[in-house]
């Protein structure tokens, strides 16, 4: 880094500015007696906490315990180094996003959304494609410059890529809920292996949301952006479309 | 708790209203029998086991009627005119057929063969008695808790981990364990075979699954004094089949709407209905108690605005139950605590949509199903969630209670999860055990007048939909603003239109037998 900044040193707060104070709990699988629970100590000494208490603990059958812990972190991070990636460009509100793809692209705006694979779980992709939208915030079949096919659940990453190919979409939109053993980093390679191998991979705008993703994890995906949750059809249209005139030069 | 003021009137014409839907829907339906009704019949008649490439033997005996062209007589008189003719068992057919040592023709005499199927039918459904017996025996013995019943869903993917994680959750006072099915079971077209380790999200319904933890929740059971219910998912594109491996192995409940796989997993409305009527009737006759999903609508929906299609959907699916043979306390119809935590006096919605239920139908088994939609990772606030929701469990009296859990909107729970949840539940129920009886509804009060409204609205959609066929009311969207066709979705190439002589001799023994 050419640039010097300044440090600004953080850790959590409890009642006092860096006392450290965190909460947490876990299960160990084993009975509860005192070695248990001094295990249970022990554990977060060496998970970096100072004085851990063990402020409770219980039995929960069949050789398993419960436990609730206090402690003060040990380690602390320098917010003045971070910087997360997110997708840059400004959130903007239907009528601006709908004149916008108008202006730019003269042309409906073909977005095409699919919960992948074994993906059974609708929620998230409906939230954002279909006209009710969700928490009060439209879906983007309810934008006049849109064109929003959804495939629905448990639709095959083949099945997808057909359909890109015949309704020339602009912009694919994955939804992965189900992420038990890491199954949606599978899902989601093998869905941008086959545009690759297709050779479309770079004349569509690819997009991934759940609960569970996050843009940097998007990113090193190869896809071009990643929603998590908090994220409504503005958002990805507003990104789909900023990105769009960048790669379009318009 | 005083009840609420509901006009009775209204909720006849609802209940009138739905069963001319459901008589409708199934006279249109009784043409057709779909390949999973003839396999689970096959599956019922003793065919069981897998081929060298893991097919399982019924979908390779089916597959093998079809090239036949004989399968819209129905498989159980041509397998039994082969057992007849060749000295075989329905499980030598099948291995002969699957090994292309035996090509299946009409039988030659189909009295007899008829004859033949009818009383190999009448052995299975002696068995699946007997299961019945040994459950009521089991629960006369080690006895069983009061309602609400805590329900609780393990979902490793591995049936071994799910057996240790059952075990816990009974011992800390689950009165009903669901083993959560590997997403996308649903759509597959065939059941997997044997005990399974490998799954997503949850663990592959297998019948040795089902054994499995069949014999695990019985030895623990007997442990902690307390009769503890095994639930499995009955749904997706083999329902029969399901239904019959539940049946053979004593599960004591099972997911089967008769619209969920249509609306959620885009299954084909004939193949749903057709096996929605079989599955249940199996269900029925193993004094099984089935679960429905309206809950699920108010995941789409709003569960304010779409209370009344909850309601609806519910009396539709009472009507197809009775067709099937079920009893009203074999109806876990179900419902849902989800409407959004921000909106001001939310909670007396709640209870004003969970005492309305209770109240028409007041001898079903209800199903309570806790938040989802608006659980986040604020596990704290989420936890708050469902101790509200616990509460209007108690007060209204509801009998199957869903545990939420905190990390709902997160991952698959943790043990600890569970156990939180457990206990969050007991102090409820505990704390509160007879406040329903100490407080009544202040007559034409918020409460009330919420109750009469959805009621109202139910009879409203209720006439609307018998005006225009069901098929029709779920094209336009009218449940879970989904909209589906009859002839879309996946699942239509196994819809066979039955032939004159078509025959099956299960219908008869079991839907005369379901008391």
């Amino acid at each position: 880094m050419s640039q010097t900044t300044t440090e600004n040193w953080v850790k959590p707060y409890g009642d006092t500015m860096n006392d450290g104070r965190v909460q947490l709990s876990f299960t160990l699988p084993v009975a509860l007696d005192e070695n248990a629970k001094e295990a249970a100590r022990q554990l977060a000494l060496e998970m970096g906490l100072d004085e851990p208490a063990v402020v409770h603990a219980e039995d929960m059958g069949q050789g398993f315990s419960f436990y609730v812990l206090y402690g003060q972190c040990k380690h602390r991070v320098d917010l003045s180094r971070i910087k997360v990636a997110k997708p840059e460009f400004e959130t903007l509100d239907k009528d601006a996003i709908n004149a916008l793809i108008a202006d730019k692209m003269g042309r409906k705006m073909v977005f095409l959304g699919a919960c992948i694979e074994t993906d059974a779980h609708t929620v998230g992709i409906d939230a954002i494609m279909n006209m009710k939208g969700y928490n009060g915030h439209k879906g983007l079949e309810s934008y006049h410059e849109v064109r929003a096919i959804n495939m629905g659940a448990q639709v095959d990453s083949e099945e997808l890529v057909a359909r890109a190919i015949e309704e020339q979409a602009d912009v694919i939109l994955v939804s992965q809920v189900v992420t038990q053993k890491n199954i949606h980093l599978d899902n989601l390679t093998r869905l941008s292996d086959l545009l690759e191998a297709e050779g479309i991979r770079d004349r569509v705008i690819l997009v991934v949301g759940g609960p569970r993703i996050s843009h940097e994890l998007a990113k090193e995906l190869g896809y071009d952006a990643g929603f998590g949750t908090k994220s409504y059809a503005e958002d990805v249209a507003s990104f789909a479309i900023n990105e769009w005139i960048k790669r379009n030069g318009t | 708790m005083t009840q609420l003021n509901l006009d009775q009137g209204q909720i006849d014409r609802a209940r009138e209203s739905a069963r001319r839907i459901a008589h409708r829907v199934f006279d249109d339906m009784s043409q057709f029998t779909t390949t999973t009704v003839e396999r689970a019949t096959l599956r019922l008649m003793g065919v069981d086991g897998v081929d060298d490439n893991q097919i399982p033997l019924p979908n390779r005996l089916v597959a093998h009627l079809q090239e036949q062209s004989l399968l819209p007589h129905g498989a159980a008189a041509v397998v039994a005119g082969a057992m007849d003719e060749h000295g075989l068992t329905a499980q030598q057919v099948a291995e002969a057929v699957a090994a292309g040592k035996l090509v299946l023709a009409a039988p030659k005499n189909d009295k007899t063969a008829r004859k033949s199927a009818e009383a190999i039918a009448a052995k299975m459904c002696d068995h699946i008695a007997t299961q019945r017996t040994v459950r009521a025996q089991q629960i006369e013995k080690v006895g069983e808790a009061h309602t609400p019943w805590l329900y609780l869903i393990v979902a490793t993917g591995n049936i071994f981990e799910d057996i240790v994680q059952a075990r816990a959750a009974a011992e800390q006072g689950a009165d009903i364990v669901a083993v959560i099915r590997s997403t996308g079971q649903s759509l597959l077209d065939y059941v997997p075979y044997g005990a399974t380790t490998e799954g997503f999200g949850g663990t592959y319904a297998t019948q040795e699954n089902f054994r499995l933890m069949r014999a695990a929740l019985d030895e623990v059971g007997a442990k902690i004094g307390r009769y503890i219910r095994l639930t499995n998912y009955c749904s997706g594109l083999c329902m029969p089949e399901i239904a019959a491996m539940g049946a053979m192995e004593r599960l004591d409940m099972m997911l089967n709407d008769s619209m969920y796989g249509i609306i959620f997993r885009d299954i084909n409305m004939k193949r749903t209905f057709i096996d929605q009527f079989f599955s249940r009737m199996v269900n029925a006759y193993a004094g099984i108690i089935i679960n429905t999903g309206e809950d699920n609508y108010l995941t789409t929906a709003d569960a304010f605005d779409a209370a009344h299609t909850v309601l609806a959907s519910q009396l539709i699916n009472e009507q197809f139950a009775y067709i099937s043979g079920l009893k009203p306390d074999q109806m876990g119809l179900g419902h849902a605590f989800e409407i959004n935590p921000d909106l001001e006096n939310g909670f007396l919605w709640e209870v004003a949509h969970a005492q309305l239920v209770r109240q028409v139908f007041p001898e079903a088994c209800l199903k309570y199903m806790p938040p989802t939609k608006h659980m986040t990772g604020n596990v704290f606030k989420g936890h708050i969630q469902d101790a509200l929701f616990n509460v209007v469990s108690t007060l209204t009296g509801q009998n199957i209670h869903l545990l939420g859990m905190m990390t709902e909107a997160i991952h698959t729970p943790f043990i600890q999860d569970r156990f939180l949840a457990i206990q969050n539940a007991k102090y409820v129920f505990g704390t509160m055990r007879d406040l329903h009886e100490e407080v009544e509804f202040r007559a034409g009060g918020r409460i009330e007048s919420r109750a009469q409204e959805v009621l109202a609205e139910t009879v409203g959609i209720l006439a609307e939909i018998e005006k225009i066929g069901l098929p029709a009311a779920i094209g336009r969207g009218t449940f879970a603003d989904i909209s589906r066709t009859m002839d879309g979705g996946k699942g239509l190439d196994g819809v066979i239109a039955k032939a004159a002589d078509y025959y099956n001799p299960f219908p008869d023994l079991m839907l005369a037998g379901a008391n």
